[in-house]
């Protein structure tokens, strides 16, 4: 064993963690705003006019980003969640905590977003499509997964409820999803079908996988820089956290 | 399995010496079902429409009504804490008491729909799918509770909470449960969504107690 090998299990302490968070997040930032900077730039100058929807559709820069993420940090907030569970480190349940006010923003984003897309494009704020159902019940699920941590006044049992929560939830948002969609095929009540997308310029395309680039990086430095908080918060009575705000 | 049993036994004998409580579920069923017709309007083609999505959601909030009683008073005498320390497996015991709210607060439901059923006209052979369907759905109900019920065991603003947890993950039954009867009505076939909701509630059967039970611990420790 020579001694460069990082000790990873270092950082499943919070003492560990807070430093080394705290190198991070200026990166992530940086990363999001260049990201961010481009992608706009892309979206908003670059990227042709669509000639069915006009200038309104340059909403799915931020819709479709928005909507992968909500997806995505709910499968790392239920990563975290099973890690903690099974191998009782603290911040692993410190990370899903954080990231579920993030991931329930992305949520409310992708809903609003398509809310204003849909307006001009189909005439109706809301309809009942599949995609916008369950999207509108995983925002319950991260809902639920705040309102149940924020009940629990012991932490380590309100990092444990919330991973049994979570990892619930993971389970279900698959039959979730095709009971929606199956619900959605058998009423056939809306003629809007959102699956022919049609072939996107490569331009669009580019602006949305850098904009998708830079919801990612904020999504970490922001649950990065919440994460510092919690530590802060919960390890407020030892020694070390009062030598790290001196 | 003898333990199953008597934890089944228990929790029914507790129950029937306190029969209000039971009764006031069932009743909610009743009065929310009849609330219905009340603020749409008598019409029977529409009723007939959207009777098995009343029924389905009026069965959903019933069962959700019983479900902080099935750990709460265990867990405030100390009875739980009892069962944790037993020689039998905890996640047998609380099968059995899953078990015995079934056959308290959903059979009552399954049993009740048909008569439910016929105020919102709807003929025979839709009672009987409706019926087949809940004695399908409302076991999956209590399941799936069990676990948010053991989740908010003790917890400030538990009841108000319990129902945020829990209706989300009620979707995928009422989707399949209340379809059943409108594919029948509709002259479809019902198969798909019988074997779905059966399929997830063996599915339920095997997690839940397993995932009640874990956050049993939590909530004990």
């Amino acid at each position: 064993m020579r001694q460069s090998i990082i000790h990873w299990f270092k950082f499943a302490s919070p003492q560990g963690f807070y430093p080394l968070a705290g190198r991070m997040i200026p990166w992530f930032w940086a990363a999001a705003a260049i990201f961010g900077i481009s992608g706009l730039w892309i979206s908003f100058f670059v990227a042709p006019t669509d000639a069915q929807q006009g200038e309104g559709y340059r909403i799915i820069f931020i819709h479709v980003p928005a909507s992968w993420m909500s997806m995505f940090i709910y499968l790392v907030m239920a990563f975290w969640a099973a890690l903690g569970l099974a191998l009782n480190t603290r911040v692993s349940g410190m990370m899903a905590q954080a990231l579920a006010p993030t991931g329930a923003l992305m949520a409310a984003l992708s809903l609003w977003t398509g809310a204003f897309w849909g307006k001009p494009m189909w005439g109706a704020w809301w309809v009942w499509d599949a995609r916008l159902t369950s999207e509108l019940i995983l925002f319950f699920l991260y809902l639920g997964f705040m309102a149940l941590q924020a009940a629990i006044d012991d932490p380590r049992r309100a990092d444990k409820a919330g991973a049994i929560l979570a990892l619930v939830g993971v389970v279900n948002i698959p039959i979730i999803y095709f009971s929606v969609k199956w619900w959605n095929t058998l009423h056939q009540g809306s003629t809007i079908n959102l699956n022919k997308a049609p072939s996107m310029a490569q331009t669009m395309l580019w602006g949305m996988l850098l904009m998708a680039l830079a919801f990612w990086m904020y999504s970490i430095a922001v649950a990065l820089t919440r994460v510092r908080a919690i530590i802060l918060e919960r390890e407020r009575h030892t020694e070390w956290v009062k030598h790290a705000l001196e | 399995m003898n333990a199953l049993l008597a934890t089944v036994r228990r929790d029914i004998l507790l129950a029937l010496r306190r029969k209000s409580e039971v009764l006031t579920a069932v009743f909610f069923f009743v009065i929310v079902t009849s609330l219905f017709p009340l603020g749409i309007g008598p019409e029977p083609a529409l009723l007939k429409k959207i009777a098995p999505g009343i029924l389905w959601v009026a069965a959903l909030l019933a069962t959700l009504l019983g479900l902080p009683r099935l750990f709460a008073a265990d867990h405030v005498d100390g009875t739980l804490e009892q069962m944790a320390l037993s020689p039998s497996p905890l996640g047998l015991l609380v099968a059995g008491k899953i078990l015995a709210h079934w056959l308290l607060c959903g059979l009552p439901l399954v049993l009740l729909a048909p008569v439910l059923g016929l105020q919102f006209d709807l003929d025979a052979s839709a009672l009987g799918i409706l019926t087949l369907a809940l004695l399908l759905g409302t076991p999956l109900l209590s399941l799936i509770g069990a676990i948010g019920a053991a989740l908010t065991l003790g917890v400030r603003g538990g009841g108000v909470l319990l129902a945020l947890l829990v209706l989300p993950l009620y979707i995928p039954a009422l989707i399949f449960g209340a379809g059943a009867v409108e594919a029948h009505i509709a002259g479809l076939d019902i198969g798909g969504h019988l074997s779905l909701l059966a399929a997830m509630l063996v599915l339920a059967a095997f997690f839940a107690p397993w995932a009640t039970t874990a956050a049993l611990r939590v909530a004990l420790e």
